[in-house]
């Protein structure tokens, strides 16, 4: 019973090490260092890296941007709400809204080409989360997160609020358009 | 110093109770027990909503009971059962008074006056906020004033349990160092102290900024100290259910710890980098650097995860060397075979250390890597994997100590023990399935706290694909199997203290008598293989190794089909 008990030998860190534990120690110290190294290594190799690029914003600096940026590449407007349709050109400044209880534009890109994705919360936490791809990131208010995407399939994609955000946060999904 | 107490010592057990010691660590467990009661109640309303098929409760009372399930379950029934096992690793095993139990009542009943509060708050509808809480969106002050009074509660727990190895050492009632039970409720009350302050940095600005004192808490910086407290609170449980883990070796087996060096060390580790793995739940937000998010992720969470994996080995390793000792020597798993799989004691641990370290373990190092987060951050894998950590972790393993407590600190015998012989097998596996479908559906992105994947009646709803449907909807039958048995567990509990035949006493003396030492071991090996103590749990520490490696990488070939992120 000696786990409960005082060890026979006061000076317990002079204890001996056995051959099992000593060796499974250095196996399972290796494979935390390759893990650790496979994080770094798909920074430089990987395509599939969080920027990490950020300002602070505010709801109505954002809004106005997000406005003008609408207003230059809607193309059409979809349900009873008419939510504009954007179709920005390759590489632009794109910019979307997470608010109670709506993402605001849509996004209509093209495979294969790159955008500079504005995202910010212009009220609580949200959760962006890109289906069925599944790329999930989270919008935080006050933060304006500036991420790369290239996307490389075309299809009607959703993107569903995953970061509770009070009574409607069901209702909270929209579309993004890949052509 | 005279003090005016007695000491029982249990006629089951050998173990030696001081009188108030006694009933704080009955009132602390008991109201654990009221809190996963009410906590498992809860489950029902969580796990029968999101079972699309049955889809229960309406919108804003689901989000309700989920709030007050993970308070009533993260906080409250963990930390009341820790100060339980903080006071018993303290007194009972130092053979040792309580420091200044009135102090102690005044923490429980902080502690308790806190968890009222704080639960009323939420079942008046207005906080439902989750137990994150993240600002700006806010709750109603006294959801925020109950979590601070019970924080406080807490603290002075930790400060009772410090205070009483002081007197154990002073009065010398052990001699040599603290067991290693001991030593690892140490570290769960240093980790506890670092959570609380956590706690109290974020909460309180937040209680001011409620009652409209403050006008602003950053959200992000919100996240980054909320999750020293969320993240920080779960080491607590880690650190205590690993102490259970070694006393139940101890206890079933006559175990002796393999290396105290190693295992005292790999709870030093623990208190070194455990906290810091709380960063791995800002992985996928802005605002924090690369650098910040792989340091904080890597280099001091894995020396956490290296802990762990030292643990996962040394606990199964000791019982295999005192088991061979006996004569269970034949092949590599007689040992495991003629252990006593009957006694709940024994098998709650074993089913828990298998579980805890095959789905919450390898999921937790999965979502703790910066890129792979991506793929299921806020995801239903998320609550799949601290239910795997959580309950087949602690919470089992907490069931396992309280059967061992009924006979000895409780002093009943418990009722139906064929029950009590299957309950660990029913909720265990049943908790292991749950955890495995919920990864699954997690896996194909159904969100977490979410009322209704199907965004009925919505313009631009998404479809989800069948296999998410199925696998939410055999979440909602683990889960209630689940739940089933932690009722049982529940009945057998409580019908014992309420119902179950008074045992003994067992002798009661004004004086304690001295813990002796471990007697000293005898370090040929006479049994074993290849130079090996316990070729046994090597064998089984390569098969879980392997199969790390393999879920790892398959998610990074998962990761490296997704669009291009820079």
């Amino acid at each position: 019973m000696s786990a409960i008990l005082p060890p026979s030998e006061r000076l317990w860190w002079k204890h001996p090490l056995d051959r099992l534990e000593a060796t499974w120690i250095i196996i399972a110290f290796v494979w935390c260092m390759i893990m650790f190294f496979m994080m770094v290594f798909w920074h430089v190799y990987g395509k599939q890296n969080l920027a990490t690029e950020t300002y602070k914003t505010n709801p109505a600096l954002f809004m106005s941007q997000t406005q003008a940026f609408v207003d230059k590449w809607t193309v059409r407007t979809e349900t009873d709400q008419k939510i504009p349709v954007v179709a920005p050109p390759e590489g632009a400044d794109i910019y979307l809204i997470a608010r109670l209880w709506s993402w605001w534009p849509i996004l209509e890109l093209e495979k294969g080409k790159t955008y500079k994705l504005h995202l910010t919360a212009m009220d609580y936490n949200h959760g962006f989360s890109l289906q069925p791809t599944n790329i999930n990131i989270q919008v935080v208010p006050g933060y304006e997160h500036v991420i790369k995407i290239t996307p490389n399939e075309s299809g009607t994609f959703s993107i569903v609020c995953n970061e509770y955000c009070g009574i409607g946060h069901h209702e909270m999904v929209s579309r993004l358009y890949v052509k | 110093m005279a003090v005016h107490t007695t000491y029982r010592t249990c006629p089951r057990s050998g173990l030696q109770f001081e009188d108030q010691a006694e009933k704080l660590i009955k009132i602390n467990a008991v109201t654990a027990i009221v809190a996963l009661l009410v906590g498992g109640l809860l489950a029902i309303g969580v796990v029968l909503t999101r079972w699309p098929a049955v889809h229960w409760l309406p919108a804003d009372t689901f989000y309700m009971v989920l709030t007050a399930h993970g308070l009533d379950m993260l906080i409250y029934w963990m930390i009341f059962f820790e100060v339980a096992v903080l006071y018993f690793a303290a007194s009972t095993l130092l053979r040792c008074r309580i420091a200044t139990p009135g102090i102690a009542w005044l923490g429980y009943a902080l502690m308790l006056a806190g968890a009222v509060i704080n639960n009323i708050a939420v079942f008046r509808g207005d906080s439902s906020v989750m137990m994150t809480s993240y600002v700006p969106m806010m709750a109603h002050w006294s959801f925020y004033l109950g979590l601070i009074v019970f924080a406080v509660g807490a603290l002075v727990a930790c400060g009772v349990f410090f205070g009483t190895l002081v007197v154990a050492k002073r009065e010398k009632t052990y001699e040599g160092s603290v067991p290693l039970v001991t030593f690892g409720a140490i570290t769960a009350a240093i980790i506890a102290v670092f959570t609380l302050l956590s706690g109290a940095i974020i909460l309180i600005p937040t209680f001011l900024m409620s009652v409209g004192v403050l006008k602003n808490v950053d959200p992000l910086v919100y996240r980054v100290i909320w999750w020293a407290l969320g993240h920080s609170s779960q080491q607590i449980n880690v650190a205590t259910h690993i102490s259970i883990w070694y006393a139940v070796a101890a206890i079933a087996f006559g175990a002796k710890p393999m290396s105290e060096r190693v295992s005292r060390g790999a709870f030093l580790l623990y208190i070194l980098f455990l906290q810091l793995a709380s960063a791995h739940h800002i992985l996928a937000d802005p605002g924090v650097s690369t650098e910040w998010k792989i340091v904080n992720t890597s280099y001091f969470m894995y020396f956490a995860v290296l802990a762990s994996m030292i643990h996962a080995l040394s606990i199964p390793g000791a019982m295999e060397v005192a088991q061979r000792a006996r004569g269970f020597n034949k092949g590599l798993f007689e040992w495991l075979r003629k252990a006593p799989w009957g006694n709940p004691v024994f098998s709650s641990v074993f089913i828990s250390l298998v579980g805890f370290g095959f789905l919450g373990g390898i999921s937790g190092v999965m979502m703790g890597t910066e890129q792979l987060n991506l793929l299921i951050h806020n995801t239903i894998y998320v609550p799949g994997h601290f239910h795997a950590t959580v309950v087949v972790g602690s919470t089992l393993t907490f069931m396992g100590l309280t059967y061992f407590l009924i006979p000895v600190l409780f002093r009943r015998e418990i009722i139906s023990p064929d029950l009590a012989r299957i309950q660990p097998y029913f909720f265990g596996f049943a908790m292991y399935f749950f955890c495995l479908v919920m990864m699954g559906a997690g896996t194909l992105g159904v969100s977490r706290r979410h009322w209704d994947m199907a965004f009925s009646g919505h313009a631009l709803a998404y479809e989800w694909p069948g296999a998410a449907y199925l696998m939410m909807g055999l979440v909602g039958i683990g889960g209630v199997v689940a739940i089933i048995g932690g009722a049982l567990f529940v009945y057998i509990v409580l019908g014992s203290l309420l119902f179950g035949k008074k045992l003994d006493t067992g002798a009661v003396s004004p004086h304690f008598t001295p813990v002796q030492r471990a007697a000293p071991t005898i370090a040929a090996q006479t049994y074993g293989s290849a130079g090996f103590v316990a070729p046994g749990t090597f064998v089984l520490a390569m098969v879980f190794l392997l199969a790390f490696v393999l879920y790892y990488f398959v998610n990074w070939k998962y990761l490296s089909q997704l669009w291009g992120l820079s």
